[in-house]
Order: structure tokens, then sequence, then C-alpha cells
């Protein structure tokens, strides 16, 4: 248990193991979609591809359920980061991004 | 909160958002007891935890200053005020509202005077002075703008976590996962409330279900004059604090923010938008929001894009909330229609319209914003909207 603090769970936000399993001891916490919105897991640069996994391991453990059991969060759009202005150059060449 | 649903309720309030906990918190820190929050998902799953959580007094219309006025005083103290540690992240870095022809001056210029009138510390500014506060804004075709520095922003999660938090130590109940089915009316008077775990019986049934306020409504046979639109927003990646205001042009319909955690968020309405509930993202905003962001601020073209999400504004026939009672319908009330300016003026409309419920004398009179005004033809008319 001592570790949880040094266990980093989310590497977009550096978000511990210790972290989040105090969100979900939080009475407002009803699971991964709260963790999302309390600590931005999931919501960095990496989509959550890095972090999903683990969470959903932590969620279903906390409510002595199994991985299928837990809802994941929404995967949004862009599939990966994207920078404004190949969007932006993509809209006078047909669609074409080049990031 | 996984409370147990209750047999019975003082009042029944529908939708966990901003609206919902903090008109339970005002309520509870009344005395009011047996207070039931109902929301079909988690806190904050609708347009509150969608939304750009801008916070601004710069309105053109006395009604809104003084609502989003107070309602940011409200929030100044707010973590304190409800024992909440974390924070609500409010940055006060002011709006930057961006003048852009001849008739949006003049309404500018009009709407500071209102403003300083009624003690809103806003003002005029030239292209130079606006670029004085955010370097990088292209002033092309630019013809000045406003600037308030107290107005910004705040973190919709923390904010609603905040009260709802406060609120349940007060013994406000929180149901979460339930769906409203149905309201018991017999008669002018409210008895209870349907839900898909239970039947809870009630004197009151508050609607503040946000994008579904006419569904609520039509279960006591009242047909709101309002609509739900998709408004898309994006967030790019964190980069160092760069931009300290909220910078707004209502000619490109669109507003950004870099919030303290370092992203910007960036959103943008479309007029070729149609009616519905929508919550999906589409590559056609990605393009207008690039090409917009492209054009007034070239410089934040350059990060990157890391998630683009919607939200549902619900709007009315002029734009302005419906709050209030229905006449001749004992029990009902309701602030719906925000039309994308809930989460700033949630603070002050909430407490008021608990003082209203228990029985106190309002602080302000919001006998301006009621459903009648639409058969009276008394329309709130507000110009300065993205």
């Amino acid at each position: 248990m001592d570790r949880d603090g040094e266990i980093i769970i989310c590497r977009c936000e550096d978000i511990t193991l210790a972290e989040v399993r105090r969100c979900l001891r939080d009475p407002g916490c009803r699971g991964i979609e709260d963790l999302k919105r309390m600590l931005r897991v999931t919501m960095g640069p990496c989509g959550g591809r890095s972090c999903r996994e683990l969470l959903l391991r932590e969620v279903a453990r906390f409510y002595a359920t199994t991985i299928d059991e837990v809802a994941p969060p929404v995967f949004r759009p862009p599939t990966t980061p994207l920078p404004l202005d190949a969007v932006a150059r993509s809209v006078n060449k047909g669609g074409d991004v080049d990031a | 909160m996984h409370d147990a649903l209750p047999a019975r309720a003082s009042i029944a309030i529908v939708g966990g958002g901003i609206t919902g906990c903090a008109l339970a918190y005002e309520l509870a820190v009344r005395g009011m007891t047996d207070i039931l929050v109902l929301e079909k998902d988690y806190l904050t799953a609708g347009a509150t935890g969608r939304c750009g959580a801008g916070i601004r007094q710069q309105w053109g219309l006395p009604m809104n200053i003084r609502l989003s006025r107070a309602s940011c005083r409200i929030l100044e103290t707010l973590p304190d005020a409800l024992e909440y540690p974390e924070g609500i992240e409010f940055k006060q870095g002011g709006y930057l509202i961006l003048g852009y022809g001849e008739d949006q001056m003049r309404q500018f210029a009009e709407n500071v005077q209102l403003q300083n009138r009624l003690g809103v510390p806003s003002r005029l500014l030239t292209p130079e002075e606006a670029k004085e506060i955010v370097p990088h804004l292209s002033d092309r075709g630019l013809l000045g703008a406003t600037f308030c520095p107290e107005d910004g922003h705040a973190n919709p999660f923390h904010t609603t976590h905040a009260y709802a938090r406060a609120a349940r130590r007060l013994g406000v109940r929180f149901a979460l996962g339930v769906r409203v089915t149905g309201i018991d009316a017999q008669g002018d008077q409210i008895r209870g409330i349907c839900t898909d775990k239970g039947y809870v019986h009630t004197p009151i049934v508050f609607n503040a279900a946000g994008s579904y306020s006419n569904h609520v409504a039509r279960m006591v046979g009242v047909d709101l004059p309002v609509y739900t639109e998709r408004h898309q927003i994006l967030a790019t990646e964190p980069v160092e604090r760069m931009q300290d205001p909220m910078v707004v042009s209502f000619k490109h319909h669109t507003y950004c923010q870099q919030v303290p955690h370092g992203s910007f968020l960036m959103g943008r309405g479309d007029a070729d938008e149609p009616r519905g509930i929508d919550m999906e993202s589409s590559w056609l905003f990605l393009e207008r929001m690039a090409t917009t962001m492209a054009e007034i601020l070239p410089l934040l073209a350059r990060l990157r894009v890391v998630r683009q999400w919607s939200g549902g504004y619900n709007i009315s026939p002029d734009g302005q909330p419906i709050l209030g009672t229905i006449p001749g319908l004992e029990g009902y009330w309701m602030a719906v229609a925000y039309s994308g300016h809930g989460f700033m003026v949630a603070p002050m409309a909430t407490r008021v319209l608990a003082q209203m419920i228990t029985g106190e004398t309002p602080a302000l009179d919001l006998g301006p914003l009621d459903l009648g005004r639409f058969d009276r033809g008394e329309l709130l008319l507000e110009p300065n909207v993205v």
C-alpha cells in the first residue's frame, strides 16, 4: 500500500495509484467516468491508451467485480494528437492531413 | 453517492449538473430536509461537464449582468464556503471580447456603459491594447475589444462536486444512475415522481434537466418553447501559461481559453447545426475551428488537439433561461434553457430560486425570466452571445 504514491497510473497527467484509489473512495465518485473528470486520467495526449486498462482493473477491484463488467469511458477523437494548422491546411487540400 | 431511493422527499430535483447540485446545497443550507437529486448517469454528465465553463460579467442585459456578477462573487470564495480543499480552479484572467465592424463596436460601447453602471469593471480597448493583453492575437480586421479583468473560467467538475459534497454533508440524497420516467400530478398538485427504480412521494419536482428539460416538462403535459442544439469543443495538449483571458469573437462564433492545467479549450457555434440531442463529434467542427484559430490566434494553430467532444445548448426563444414555476401547477419548478450560459449564472440563480422555494425574500427579482414572458411578448434579447 505504501508504494501506491510512487506508482504512476496516468503518465500524461502524473496521476498515481494512491490518487486513483483515494478518488474511488470519495462518495461523489461513481466509477471511471468520475475518475476521468476529477483526475483528468484518459484525457491526455495518449487518449487513455496507456492508462485505460489499469484504471478499469482498479475500478473492477474497488467494486469487487470483473473488468468485463466495467464500462470503459468513451473514446474521443482525434485518434492521435493533431496540430490544428495541419487540419486547417487540409481544408485546401481536399481533406488530406499531413500532421 | 449510491444513496438508496427514499420513499418520500420534500423535493425531487431532476438533473445532477451544476443547477441540480447547487440548488440542493442552497436549499439544504436554508434548513430544508429530505432533498433528493435524481441523475440518470453521473454528476456533470450533461451540459455542465461538457461546457466551456467561462465566467463572464460582460453582458448586454441588466439581468444577465446582475446574475453573473453575483455568481462570480460566490465562485471567488466557493471552495472555502463549501469546504472543498481540491479547489475549483477559478482563474480570473479576464474575458477579451473582440470587436469587428462598426455596428459591433457601437454595441460594445453601449454594453460597457451599462456594465460600468452596474459595477462591472469592463472597458473598451483599442486593438493595440488588446494585443498587449494577448500578444498572439491577430489584429486583422480588429477594430477594438472589451475587457473585464474579473471574468474567467472555473473547473465545472470540481465546482459541481464541491456543491454536491457540501449538500451531501447537509443530508441531501443523490440517486445516481436513476432515470425519471414520469411525474405524478393530480389536479393542480404534484404528488410524486416515477423512476426506473421506484416511486417517490414528493410535493415538489424541480426540472434541472438541461438538454432534456422538455422531456421532463412533457411529463406534466407542458411543452416548453425550447430546443436542444449540439455545440462542439476541443482541448489541446497542455503548454506553458501564455494566455490569461478567455478570448471571444461573436463574429466567429468562437471562444478560446487556456485553463490553469495548460490545455487550451476552444469552442465554436455553427449556424448550420440541426436541432436535437446529438453528442457525436464531427471532423467539420475540427476544420472550422482550425481555420478560425489560424485567422484570429494564429500561434495557437500550432498546438495539437488531443480531444474533442460535444454538449447540448438548451435554447429558449430569446436565448435566456426560463426560471420559476408553471402557473396552475402547484409544486413544479424549473431552471432550464440557459442557452449556453448556465454554468456561469447557476450559483446566483440557484440561490435566488432556493430563497423563493423556502419562502425567503429573493435577493433578485427573477420575474422577467418566467415562462409567461413568451406569451406576453416580453422577450429578453441579449446582444452578447456566442
